[in-house]
Order: structure tokens, then sequence, then C-alpha cells
């Protein structure tokens, strides 16, 4: 039997399970880490991983289901020009690069030198058993909330950025699976609002 | 338009709110003929369902004529349709199995999170009962928009045949119609 009082095993369960964020458990997972604040979240779309590999690789399709971004433009070279959302109708960029690209499987990305807000992650699509589809798996660092960045990570992230991730995970899923992001505004003009 | 509104326990009012409007491509409007107050509205009435706000639309039983269609919607302006109280999106892996109260996706992402604890799985939206279940607009109205209007019988019973005009079926019909 074993002795009840040893210590226990390292945490080795997949990054989306896992109660704690332990960066350094990452370990080559991400490139450069950028950031130390860690958000990761698994969601199960009823679509091929080709289709959503090639949706989520044009960078400006992601302002359709993420809610805080303004706009994501192609600069060349693999790199993306980022705007997001900040308080007071201001807005905070960046470049991101792609560091890693395996069609069909994983996208790896690092902002470069110079970002208002430091951030890196890894998306990966793997076929669901049971012919369930495709498991969508995003991991993002970022730098955690302090001074003026701490304002614009929680409008980001609405404070918490495992719950703005698991939210535009389900808005990536109704778009793939659906068409079209699910809303209860009754008039545009509402519909607009809540998209601010 | 005018809608039967929610404001807390024992409290409910007809008042002039906007009308609905066409927001997504598989949406329609529907220009409500009957309506009808469920038991489950006393829940709401009494007070006992968490996440509704002021001003809520009631609900979730109701029938009418297509006034308006979003692009991607397959009924046609004219047609008499019954409307369930589900909200079913019709291309998740439970509405593959025509499981449409368990539906991915028909609550909006963000309303999602109370059934996630609670029920460990988001559940279908539902028309006018609270923000737990999506916060949607009810049939208490003159006017309802419904989202995934093309989510046809055969998939998913939600028309009552639109050619010779709606037909009644379950409870929910049978109290529509008058009978």
């Amino acid at each position: 039997m074993a002795d009840k009082k040893a210590p226990l095993p390292s945490d080795d369960a997949p990054l989306t399970t896992r109660k704690e964020d332990r960066i350094e458990q990452m370990g080559d997972q991400l490139p450069e880490p950028q950031g130390d604040a860690l958000a990761s979240k698994t969601v199960t779309i009823s679509r091929p991983r080709a289709e959503l590999y090639a949706f989520w690789r044009d960078f400006t399709n992601l302002p359709r289901f993420m809610e805080n971004i303004v706009s994501v433009e192609p600069v060349g070279e693999g790199r993306t020009h980022w705007t997001v959302k900040a308080p007071a109708g201001k807005t905070v960029e960046w470049i991101s690069a792609i560091t890693e690209d395996r069609p069909d499987e994983t996208i790896v990305w690092a902002s470069e030198d110079g970002a208002d807000v430091p951030n890196s992650g890894r998306i990966d699509f793997r076929d669901a058993p049971g012919g369930r589809g495709t498991w969508v798996s995003a991991t993002i660092l970022y730098d955690p909330p302090g001074g003026i960045i701490g304002k614009v990570i929680a409008k980001m992230f609405q404070r918490e950025p495992g719950i703005q991730a698991r939210r535009d995970l389900r808005r990536f899923k109704q778009l793939m699976e659906t068409g079209e992001i699910a809303t209860s505004a009754r008039t545009r003009q509402a519909h607009e609002e809540e998209e601010v | 338009m005018r809608a039967l509104t929610w404001h807390g326990k024992h409290d409910v009012r007809v008042e002039t709110v906007d009308d609905p409007e066409i927001i997504n491509p598989r949406d329609a409007i529907i220009r409500i003929t009957s309506t009808a107050i469920c038991g489950s509205d006393l829940h709401l009435y009494d007070g006992y369902i968490p996440t509704m706000k002021a001003g809520d639309i009631l609900g979730h039983e109701f029938m009418g004529e297509v006034v308006e269609t979003g692009p991607s919607s397959t009924l046609k302006k004219g047609q008499r349709v019954v409307v369930p109280f589900t909200i079913a999106c019709g291309g998740c892996f439970h509405c593959n199995k025509h499981q449409y109260s368990a539906c991915d996706n028909g609550l909006p992402a963000d309303n999602q999170d109370i059934a996630q604890t609670i029920y460990g799985q988001p559940m279908s939206g539902l028309f006018g009962y609270s923000h737990m279940t999506g916060g949607y607009a009810g049939g208490q109205a003159e006017y309802v928009r419904v989202p995934f209007s093309d989510i046809r019988p055969d998939r998913h019973s939600r028309w009552g045949g639109g050619r010779q005009g709606a037909v009644p079926f379950g409870h929910l019909a049978h109290r529509l119609d008058g009978s």
C-alpha cells in the first residue's frame, strides 16, 4: 500500500482542467512566456478540425466572437496588429507574431516588445472521441492586473481571464455550429450596446 | 408594441416597449395572434425564479403570423406558426440527437454560466423565463423575435404545418387553440 503521508505527486492534469495556474509547469508549451497570469479553457465543437483551424488561423476572424477585440490586421510575415477595447473608450494595441503553426493542430503566438499588454498563448485542435467533432483548447498568458494596465485587463477579461476565455470559446462554438452568435437582445440598438 | 412586463413579485404590467427587430440571419419576427398564461408563469409572478429583471417580457406559449424574416430563415411572411418555448440551434451535438432542450448554443454565451454551474452543462434558451434561460423576451406581447427560426418540423416540430395554417400539437397548442 502506498504511504498515505507521502507528498502528493505534482499536478499533471491538462492545463485546461487544473485548479491552479502553475505557469512553470507549462514548460515549453508557450514560446517566451509574456506575462504571468494564465487562462485556459477547452470547448467541444461539432465541426471538423480542419475547418476550425482554418477559421482561427485567419486572425482577422477573431473579433467576430471575441467581444473585446476591435480589430486584428495582418502586417506581414505572420505578424498581426491587435487593437483591443480599454476603459473610457480607449484602446490598447500590440503586435503579435505566430511562433509555431502546425496545420489543423496548433497555433502559438506571442506579443512583440512594446506591447501595451504583453501576452502569449496557444490554441490546440484535437479530434474529439465518439464523433463529437473537435476539442478546441485555448491557453492565454498575460500580464496580471496592476495600475492602468489592471483596468485594461479588467475590461479585456471581464475581471477574470478564465471567464472571458470561456465565453469567447462559447461564441466561437456558436458561430461554427450555427453560423451566428446567440443574443437575447430585442432591438439592434440594444444588441450594439451589449457589445460595447 | 404593447407587452406584459415583469417588475417584481406580484407586479406585472402591460407597457409600451420597443418593437423587436431582426438581429441574426436566422431570426424571424412573429405577430402574435394567441398567447397563453402557463402555470409556470406563476413561479415568475410569485417571485420564485431567480435572475428575473425589471422589464422582462413574459410568455413562453404563443402562436402567430410571420411578419419579417432574416436572410437565413426558411419561414415565409404570412405563414402561421406555433412556437415551442425552447430556443435551440439545430446544429450542436444534442440538437442532432433531437435533444433540443439540452442545446449547447441556445443561450447567449454570458448567460450560460449559471446553468453550467448548476447542471454541469448549459441548457437551451427559453422564451420569457428569466436570464438564467437566456433573458429572451417572451410572447405575451404583440410581437416577438424568434431566434433559429429555420428549425423545421421534420427536425424539431417547431412549426406546425405552415401551408394549411397552424396545426395544434401537444398541450401547448391545445391551449393556444382556444379549445
